[in-house]
């Protein structure tokens, strides 16, 4: 199918909407790393993704959904002979023994509820309360980067998460499932939201991604329609080829689903992290050398209990693990503060307690990746956060 | 004429030809109308194979071979695959046909509260009845029987796992080494009844979670001595239910099996945190993504004054000046869809299957909401730019299969006076009638409503 948005530059769209200077705009970025931000929407359960079977108290803590170490074809992938990946995961282990891997465990966010949606809004509102805001902290840090015009932000989907909405204006991406409207008719539909600004600003938001998206991942009408269990591979292969374009975007979000494992944890489980692990796999060679100078940071709301429910599940809980890959990435640690799995060790005799703040993860990269200041960070990014500490050493110098 | 076209399109689901003109000058009496427990329900709906029918239509696997529990896996699979196209598109030509629209409208939001979704696939065959057994018997009702209706029925047990639910100190935890699993108990207070900020804690949910206790689905081949009630498929089972005195939210409930759920709903459906929940969420969806304080407290007032009396709370909410009032709400996928085929009276069965098919792929997969917290209900969510592409680029199509429409009519007919001068000159100057219907289509008027 003819590509319509290569089309419209040449049919006079620009008299229609004044410049155009995104999608026109060369100059150069204000950065050159890459970050991409993977939420687990639906709480993934750090002791399953990364169990800890080297400490004493792990097999009879988790009963049933404790993991094999004997070697075997279901055993954990040992890291460092206390922690283990998921046997679902060999990309990532790849990846830790490349030095390109480094696991955090006992994370939380500040938030101690165990509601979804709460927890996932706070994870991205970057504040201490959930709702406190409706712009996301991953937009605020994009602001401040200076991209003028550029639209250096990327959701990866078709709605736009809040860790992107904000002020700063940034791009989507899915596969269209529908046959391209005739550049002729989107110039209608521009002249008509004339005095629309919302509604033009967001057409043209999607025209400018579209544009860029065609030229890095080419023309994507009849892509199969997403689905729960190709949507991560599919977007994540997608951001990677549009990340790795030099005037392309520099920041994306992608998502991940099916980690609300209240029943049938081990097969649940297995299935969420192959879809995890394939998609990041897609990500990484898509992005071709351009690796070299990505992170890829995950991030869920919360933790599980530490202890099985009745249903070989797991319920809500607090702390949990997380990921921090790509080619910037000083890797083939985990890094923990342990705080051990006794029952009064748990967090209310319950859950993982936790012990490294999300944000002290998420403002060292932030600082160390993307250069922004720590001020603008403690304040602007994470408004208060001047308490949770960016952590040190966790990108190559 | 703009107040109909508010009643035709905030309230009910876009208007059909003619639909304007029928409402004529009393709107808030056309809706008032619809408020009607007797309303009978819509023939297509009614001929979908019930619960019972469909779980009896399984292979029994109660203590039976890993072979067949496999088979009923396999089973309940095939189930999803067949029925949930079926039931779907029943739902669909439900809404296109209506001429009672509001009660689609309600039927689709209530659906959205009381989330059952099919991305557990276990549930996916069953949300049509779901929603034909414990939504539409009880829109104009009290709440609590919604309520009670929803939280019992198998394929809320199923979504939100208390069929796996086993009391820890019941007869089967104690052989099993069995316990809980919380998540119906936890999402039924934080999203159904008293909202996320309603005022319990950890040890609510866990007690509640007990008294849920026993609530499971009638699986084929269950011995019928094991069962000690019955409702629509769902059977409560003693020798799961855990045993003992339980305190929710301050109030302690004797132990008295299958009547705690009963109890135990009553009081969250009785709470003051509910009717405030209640009526912010119907003022978001009929009046504004952040609604006026005021009309939410109005709203509230009125369910815990009628103590849940939903057609009560409709009527107010009708009367409510602010409902008729401001730019009202960005349409979703579902909602768009389901205002174009009305539009065109496109109601058959065929037609209504490629309207399943436009909201699949506009974002908001029927009986597959991404959580228990259903579709968001704001512009903010929905109004991205990958998704108005898309909406433009399905609008083109349709248009194409529209040459012969006259735009301007259709305009009038599903906007009236409410089509703003900007819109109507694109409409008059585009060099078609397919683009002009497209046009009139993603109009900033007919995305919203």
């Amino acid at each position: 199918m003819l590509n319509r948005r290569h089309m419209l530059s040449l049919t006079g769209s620009l008299a229609v909407l004044g410049a155009l200077p995104a999608r026109l705009a060369l100059a150069n970025a204000p950065t050159d790393a890459r970050f991409v931000l993977a939420i687990q929407r639906g709480a993934m359960d750090g002791l399953h993704a990364v169990p800890p079977y080297g400490d004493p108290g792990y097999k009879a803590l988790r009963g049933a959904l404790s993991l094999a170490d004997d070697g075997g074809a279901e055993s954990v992938l040992d890291l460092d002979g206390k922690f283990g990946l998921h046997p679902t995961l060999p990309e990532l282990k790849a990846w830790y023994d490349r030095g390109e891997l480094l696991v955090l465990h006992a994370v939380a966010t500040p938030y101690r509820e165990r509601s979804h949606f709460d927890g996932q809004d706070l994870l991205e509102n970057g504040t201490t309360r959930p709702h406190a805001g409706n712009s996301g902290w991953l937009n605020r840090a994009i602001g401040l980067l200076g991209g003028g015009d550029r639209r250096l932000g990327l959701a990866l989907g078709p709605e736009v998460p809040l860790a992107l909405r904000g002020d700063t204006a940034v791009a989507s991406w899915a596969p269209e499932k529908l046959p391209a409207a005739a550049p002729d008719f989107l110039n209608l539909v521009q002249a008509m939201y004339a005095k629309q600004p919302t509604l033009q600003a967001v057409l043209h938001q999607a025209i400018d991604a579209d544009r860029m998206a065609e030229a890095a991942v080419g023309d994507t009408a009849g892509m199969a329609v997403l689905r729960p269990g190709n949507a991560a591979r599919i977007l994540a292969e997608s951001g990677g080829k549009l990340l790795a374009q030099a005037n392309g975007p520099r920041i994306a979000v992608l998502e991940l689903q099916g980690w609300d494992t209240h029943t049938n944890q081990n097969g649940r489980m297995a299935a969420a992290l192959t879809q995890m692990n394939d998609a990041l796999a897609a990500l990484k060679a898509s992005l071709g050398p351009t690796w070299g100078k990505t992170v890829v940071m995950t991030a869920t709301e919360f933790g599980r209990t530490a202890r099985p429910n009745g249903s070989n599940g797991t319920d809500h809980g607090t702390a949990t693990a997380l990921f921090l890959g790509g080619g910037a990435v000083d890797g083939k640690r985990v890094i923990a503060n342990w705080p051990g799995l006794e029952g009064a060790r748990l967090y209310q005799n319950r859950d993982l307690a936790p012990t490294t703040d999300f944000r002290s993860v998420a403002k060292a990269v932030m600082q160390a990746h993307l250069g922004l200041p720590l001020d603008a960070l403690d304040r602007v990014v994470f408004p208060d956060s001047g308490g949770a500490k960016p952590l040190g050493a966790l990108l190559r110098a | 004429m703009t107040a109909a076209v508010l009643a035709a399109n905030r309230f009910g689901l876009g208007p059909r030809p003619g639909e304007l003109a029928a409402i004529g000058s009393d709107p808030r009496g056309w809706l008032k109308a619809q408020l009607d427990p007797a309303s009978s329900v819509p023939a297509v709906i009614a001929a979908l194979p019930g619960t019972e029918a469909r779980l009896a239509a399984l292979p029994p696997a109660m203590g039976a071979s890993a072979e067949a529990q496999k088979q009923l896996i396999q089973a309940v699979l095939k189930n999803a695959r067949d029925q949930v196209p079926q039931d779907t598109t029943a739902r669909l030509q439900a809404a296109i046909r209506s001429e009672t629209p509001l009660i689609e409208r309600l039927v689709a939001f209530w659906a959205n509260h009381f989330t059952v979704s099919g991305l557990r696939p276990v549930a996916a065959g069953l949300i049509g009845p779901y929603e034909a057994e414990a939504i539409r018997p009880h829109l104009f009702g009290r709440f609590v029987d919604l309520l009670k209706a929803a939280t019992l029925h198998p394929a809320m047990l199923l979504y939100l796992d208390n069929a796996t639910s086993i009391g820890p100190n019941s007869r089967a935890g104690e052989r099993r080494g069995k316990g809980l699993n919380e998540n119906l108990a936890r999402e039924l207070m934080e999203l159904h009844t008293l909202g996320v900020d309603g005022g319990y804690t950890q040890g609510d949910v866990t007690e509640l979670a007990k008294i849920l206790t026993g609530w499971t689905i009638h699986r084929p081949g269950q011995p019928q001595r094991a069962i000690a009630a019955e409702r629509g498929g769902a059977v409560f089972i003693p020798a799961i239910h855990e045993p003992g005195e339980k305190t929710l939210l301050g109030k302690r409930y004797r132990d008295q099996d299958q009547d705690e759920a009963d109890a135990a709903l009553d009081a969250l459906a009785r709470h003051p945190a509910t009717a405030r929940f209640i009526a912010t969420k119907l003022a978001r969806h009929f009046i504004a993504d952040a609604p006026p304080a005021d009309a939410v407290a109005t709203l509230a007032e009125t369910f815990a004054r009628t103590e849940g009396d939903l057609s009560a709370v409709y009527a107010r909410l009708i009367d409510l000046d602010a409902a008729w009032q401001g730019a009202g709400k960005y349409r979703a996928p579902y909602d768009w869809v389901v205002a174009i085929f009305r539009a065109f009276a496109a109601d058959d069965p065929d037609r209504a299957r490629r309207a399943v098919q436009a909201v699949n792929q506009l974002g908001q997969r029927l009986y597959f909401a991404p959580s228990p917290a259903g579709w968001p209900d704001d512009a903010d969510s929905w109004l991205a730019p990958e998704s108005l592409l898309a909406r433009i680029d399905y609008a083109e199509a349709v248009g194409r299969t529209k040459g012969e429409t006259d735009p301007l009519r259709l305009a009038d007919d599903t906007l009236g006076e409410t089509l703003t001068p900007e819109s109507k000159q694109a409409i008059q100057r585009a060099p078609s009638r397919s683009d002009a219907v497209a046009l009139l289509l993603v109009s900033p008027e007919f995305l919203r409503r």
